[in-house]
């Protein structure tokens, strides 16, 4: 041998199946070549010059493997071949973020077919667009909704990098909706219901870190309702979604999000 | 294929136990104290938790497993205190967890569960297929990896839970009930697993099984109304039943006596 690398004509002598080769040289041989690729092109070409009856048996099976290779290829599975869904969205939210989108689509609806004066004043998607992103956020850190919660809490992910991953997640669905639809068919515009919407996301993880995020939304949505159901009842627009109030929702957004900062490692146990 | 070992593999083991609780208490629910001034020191190999039912076992467990934070007292779990507010990611990728009542996905494949689990214990990427599949082989459900999980029988969804516990090779094994549900070629096979895995793992396993104890633990706990009434050998436990105590088997009889003694036996039943 030169060097590092196996000589030539070792190689050719193992290419052609040498009987008289040691075991020691063959052994020491064989074990470079399992780590050396340039010695392993080298034996390549070799067998190709040195053992042509090998290289066309070799060359005959791969022709007729071939096609049985490629029919064999498993059919890769829905979440294969969408990469790594899990990883965002809360492996079994999807029926509630179903249900979430459908009723964001009927309250649209209801908006386009029944002029507001008949539904007292704003439409009802008005009162719902500002909860509904938490809704399903809500939906997506549920140990009740959630059959391996148990399991998810003790892992090393568990807090607030997968619960952040996973409301980003419900809010990359329900807020495009929400915001298409407001737009087509012009029930409400952006500017009322965005801020307040991520305002109250921010406060229910923040509160969340106390009460658990669930009951905390719980609470959210039924304040909301305490607070503009009246308004929406007598005909008359929210006034807390008025544009004079967005800075109140602003300060609302900030201090949830710091709280939530503040209070980054509580979101880990129970 | 050269082995992949991290610092974390080789760096010395600087902890004595690899659970070491003084005076713990910790709450089931709003004010019950579940366990209630236990001290425990834990090292590497299968220990069996024993205990009647409401003792406190799952509660514990479940601190162990760093899902409930204690109330009071100290916890140390690898050499990481469990205090307030500290950060808990980097024990939690050395702990592997299996609950007693163990919910799934039940439209994943028993691989995709396993890779689901590695992924939030932060296995790196890479290392994944492999050490699914292992963990997949080890608990024998190689032929059905590509099974989705509604479709498998009660002791198969308990063996993928097993396997999803070993997924990222844990330093801390914590395993409540694994043999519920499992036939006795099953068990036998349980016990196999569990004697490899006491050899460099610390792994408690809840029971209520006197014979799996002593077939597979080199140590047991036992465990009433929230304390430690006895730790020592499956020999010693034996060794504390005489005849006129109940039970069937030496190590039943040891059960019942060290409970009578302790006074801490609940009720007729």
């Amino acid at each position: 041998m030169s060097g590092e690398h196996a000589s030539m004509r070792l190689i050719d002598d193992y290419a052609r199946g040498d009987t008289t080769m040691a075991a020691d040289v063959l052994w020491a041989l064989e074990s470079h070549l399992e780590t050396c690729a340039p010695c392993r092109s080298r034996l390549a070409t070799s067998v190709a010059t040195e053992a042509p009856d090998i290289a066309s048996l070799v060359a005959t099976v791969r022709a007729e493997l071939e096609p049985q290779l490629d029919a064999a290829v498993p059919a890769p599975s829905w979440r294969r071949r969408f990469g790594r869904v899990p990883a965002w969205l809360a492996p079994v939210v999807a029926p509630w973020l179903a249900m979430t989108l459908s009723i964001t689509l009927l309250a649209l609806l209801l908006a386009v077919a029944a002029p507001p004066m008949h539904l007292g004043g704003a439409p009802l998607v008005v009162l719902i667009a500002p909860v509904l992103p938490l809704c399903a956020v809500a939906a997506s850190w549920s140990p009740a909704l959630d059959p391996a919660h148990e399991l998810t809490a003790s892992t090393a992910r568990a807090g607030l990098p997968l619960l952040l991953r996973r409301a980003t997640a419900a809010l990359a669905v329900v807020v495009p909706v929400l915001l298409v639809g407001g737009w087509l068919t012009g029930a409400m515009t952006a500017a009322q219901w965005l801020l307040p919407s991520l305002a109250f996301t921010s406060t229910a993880l923040a509160l969340g870190s106390v009460i658990g995020v669930t009951r905390a939304a719980v609470a959210l949505v039924a304040a909301w309702v305490v607070v503009a159901a009246p308004a929406w009842l007598a005909g008359a627009f929210p006034s807390a979604l008025h544009p004079d109030h967005l800075p109140a929702w602003g300060l609302l957004l900030a201090l949830g999000t710091g709280a939530v900062i503040a209070r980054r490692n509580t979101y880990s146990t129970q | 294929m050269t082995p992949t070992t991290s610092a974390a593999d080789t760096a010395p083991k600087t902890y004595a136990w690899e659970i070491r609780a003084t005076g713990l208490k910790v709450r089931a629910g709003r004010r019950k104290l579940a366990v209630d001034g236990l001290d425990l020191a834990l090292g590497t190999g299968a220990h069996g938790l024993l205990g009647p039912n409401g003792a406190g076992k799952t509660t514990l467990i479940r601190s162990l497993a760093t899902v409930l934070r204690p109330a009071e007292g100290e916890l140390e779990l690898c050499g990481t205190p469990m205090s307030a507010s500290g950060d808990l990611r980097a024990l939690r990728r050395r702990i592997g967890y299996l609950p007693q009542e163990f919910g799934y996905y039940k439209r994943f494949t028993v691989r995709e569960f396993v890779e689901y689990m590695a992924w939030l214990k932060e296995v790196p990427k890479a290392d994944i297929p492999a050490a699914v599949q292992r963990a997949v082989e080890r608990v024998g459900l190689a032929d059905r990896a590509d099974h989705r999980m509604k479709t498998l029988s009660g002791g198969m969804v308990r063996r993928a839970g097993i396997a999803q516990a070993i997924v990222n090779d844990p330093t801390l094994l914590l395993l409540d009930e694994p043999t519920a549900g499992l036939d006795p070629a099953q068990r036998l096979r349980f016990r196999e697993l569990l004697q490899e895995l006491g050899r460099d793992t610390c792994v408690v396993v809840s029971t209520h099984l006197v014979e799996d104890v002593a077939a597979a633990c080199s140590d047991v706990v036992l465990f009433a109304k929230g304390r430690l009434v006895f730790q020592g050998t499956p020999q010693d436990l034996a060794a504390a039943g005489r005849p006129e105590h109940p039970g069937d088997s030496p190590l039943e009889r040891g059960y019942s006596a060290l409970l009578q003694g302790s006074g801490r036996q609940g009720g007729v039943w």
